[in-house]
């Protein structure tokens, strides 16, 4: 698996029909149960980092598997209306940020 | 499970970069039409572009022209290829780039205002949010999207393609689609072969792993003409994340072994297929592995190179920032990917006339899944689209009025039972158990990573009998949600795309395209088999049978019989 959505900070997207990284994951390997999203199908993600971008609230980040040496840093994407913030959140609590667009 | 019966006039399978702007093209075209895209996934975010890109790869930048480009792809592709499609697809390049940034896309320009080059046929864009911006156009386009539908088979009645079956899996529905026309636009295949990571990273691949040959698979199954499997895209990728290794040449990295030379110059004819095959060289004699090498990097380009990647592979700055790497030795290893049978980096697809038309009347195809014309990116794909939405509303336009009455009863039923057998079977394999058995047959007797892609006549005749054993077994799955069945279909296409691949590489007899297709018992290329190597499954019999088809220059082409390309050019804007 390569995201890992809160669950505390997921909130099921109330104000839409289906969940909104559920709606946009490429592989339809995401599903909501009980009001909160989860990764069904955790080996077949593609990494696109899709539902990182969509997630309206920011639960979901994306990590490398340990398979390809993956250490624990966890990217977050903000998009604003001209540019992106792309926020690597790592394990020694540092944070590198770095803007696009 | 609920069934519903749609009419539409123009089906479009595939909402991907081909499948967008065929839709989009189809409605300028005629406002009236009644035109239906149908998408596995999301509109929004899927395809080959649902993480963005950072390159547009086929664009004539001053200098170069249709023939150029023509020439290019020919010689880059050992003499082989479809030359009034890849023309085709060159005299569109810019006209379609052009398009897409009205849409919105963002391409870098210079000082004075020109498009910035990365290469001759190669432009930088900030493209992240692309597939969006090509969703947005076709949601303002009018037509109608079914996200989340995936397609199972062609409607073929009295020899024509007039439709397709699909289920939507979110409204758990089965679709029966009738369709004037129809247009193909899912993309090539990939998992066929063993991926280069495993575990929880398998599916961290260059290629959508969701793409598993759908379009190929229902052709197959429909009896349409398939060319040139055979030529198999391996990639050549930035190991463990498989990031595009085209950023880091560009930046100016050189290619070198674990010796520290540069080894491509001890090699002749550096084409694409060359840059991989020499790669795997040079890991088999044990020189490896090999390396993109960009020595010492100041801060500013660094940070830059990072930020292009971003919207495209985000992985690798992941990767980076996971090692506290500060990038300023770099040096990235490479590696080659699974084979993958694609149609917009090789030739493996439908065989199509220049308006597109496939060998079944009512199908047309575009993009990945349609074959003959290499090197045709993104923007290809959207060439093909166009031409395939003008020649679809064409033919639209010729026929009756009442066309979409035709009967079609006991093939609904047929296909409704199909699914709804596989839903209910008690025993049987699941999907994964196969998937896996498929993937080694594949690489240990196909020519897999693991084997260097070498190909050699006894083993493939192993592999045709250990997936004969498969097929069987395939005719037993399980599931027990539409999620599952989903799983199921995608194998069993795969499976279909292997059988035809197997029998396209035993009988190639020569090597044609290095690494791509090398048969060691064939280590030659030769003059007599400059010609093309197509394929349909016999419907009656259930068997492949190969056809030959020759070679033709650019001048030996008409558009129809009655037409000449000229005409063809006139008539369709290009």
């Amino acid at each position: 698996m390569a995201i890992k959505i809160d669950q505390k900070i997921c909130d099921g997207c109330p104000d839409y029909q289906e969940g909104r990284c559920e709606r946009i994951c490429p592989g339809n390997l995401i599903a909501k149960d009980d009001e909160k999203a989860e990764m069904k199908r955790p080996a077949e993600c593609w990494d696109c980092a899709a539902c990182v971008k969509a997630c309206p609230r920011n639960a979901i980040s994306l990590y490398l598997p340990e398979e390809i040496g993956g250490q624990g840093t966890e990217l977050k994407v903000q998009q604003r209306k001209k540019s992106s913030l792309w926020i690597f959140d790592k394990e020694d609590g540092s944070r590198k940020v770095y803007k696009t667009g | 499970m609920e069934k519903e019966i749609l009419k539409t006039d123009l089906l479009i399978i595939g909402g991907g970069a081909a499948g967008c702007y065929a839709a989009v093209t189809a409605r300028r075209e005629d406002p009236k039409l009644d035109v239906t895209v149908i998408e596995k996934a999301h509109i929004e975010r899927s395809g080959c572009l649902a993480a963005g890109i950072n390159a547009i790869n086929a664009y004539l930048n001053p200098g170069e022209t249709p023939e150029s480009y023509l020439h290019y792809v020919k010689n880059d592709n050992y003499g082989l290829v479809r030359d009034d499609l890849v023309y085709s697809i060159g005299r569109g390049l810019n006209k379609v780039t052009r398009e897409v940034e009205d849409w919105g896309l963002k391409i870098l320009k210079d000082e004075e205002g020109n498009y910035l080059k990365r290469s001759s046929r190669s432009i930088k864009i900030e493209g992240e949010n692309f597939k969006e911006i090509l969703a947005a156009e076709v949601e303002r386009s009018g037509a109608r999207i079914l996200n989340k539908t995936a397609a199972l088979n062609y409607i073929k009645k009295d020899g024509r393609v007039c439709g397709a079956f699909a289920l939507n899996l979110k409204e758990e529905k089965f679709y029966v689609i009738k369709a004037k026309s129809v247009i193909c636009a899912t993309g090539g295949a990939a998992g066929i072969y063993e991926p280069n990571n495993s575990g929880q990273a398998k599916h961290k691949m260059w290629y959508p792993p969701f793409n598993t040959g759908a379009g190929y698979a229902m052709g197959i199954r429909a009896g349409a003409e398939m060319t040139t499997f055979e030529m198999r895209f391996v990639a050549l990728r930035v190991k463990d994340v498989i990031a595009p290794t085209g950023s880091f040449a560009f930046a100016g990295g050189r290619q070198v072994n674990d010796w520290g030379e540069e080894y491509l110059k001890k090699y002749n004819r550096i084409t694409t297929a060359m840059r991989l095959y020499a790669t795997v060289r040079e890991n088999k004699e044990g020189r490896g592995p090999c390396y993109l090498d960009l020595g010492h990097l100041e801060t500013e380009k660094k940070e830059q190179l990072a930020q292009s990647l971003l919207g495209m592979c985000p992985g690798i700055v992941l990767k980076w920032e996971d090692k506290q790497d500060d990038l300023s030795e770099l040096k990235v290893e490479i590696e080659g990917t699974e084979p993958y049978i694609v149609g917009g980096h090789c030739q493996s697809g439908y065989w199509i006339g220049l308006d597109r038309s496939t060998s079944l009347p009512g199908l047309f195809a575009a993009g990945d899944v349609a074959g003959g014309a290499p090197k045709k990116y993104v923007t290809g794909a959207f060439v093909e689209g166009e031409i395939a939405a003008k020649s679809a509303v064409r033919e639209i336009k010729k026929l009756p009025q009442n066309y979409l009455d035709l009967n079609i009863s006991e093939l609904i039923t047929n296909e409704y039972q199909r699914v709804k057998s596989v839903l209910n079977n008690p025993e049987g394999y699941t999907a994964s158990e196969l998937e896996g058995k498929l993937q080694q047959i594949m690489e240990n007797y196909a020519g897999g990573r693991s084997q260097y892609y070498e190909l050699e006549a006894s083993k493939l005749k192993q592999a045709r009998l250990k997936l004969k054993e498969l097929k069987a077994e395939s005719e037993s799955l399980k599931t027990n949600s539409l999620r599952g069945f989903l799983a199921v279909q995608e194998l069993l296409e795969r499976i279909d795309v292997a059988e035809v691949l197997l029998e396209h590489l035993l009988y190639r007899e020569e090597t044609r395209w290095p690494g791509y297709q090398s048969r060691k018992d064939f280590p030659e290329r030769k003059k007599e088999w400059r010609k093309f190597v197509n394929s349909w499954r016999n419907p009656a019999s259930g068997e492949i049978e190969i056809i030959e088809r020759e070679y033709k220059s650019l001048e030996e082409y008409s558009a129809f019989a009655d037409r000449s390309q000229k005409d063809f050019y006139l008539e369709y804007n290009l």
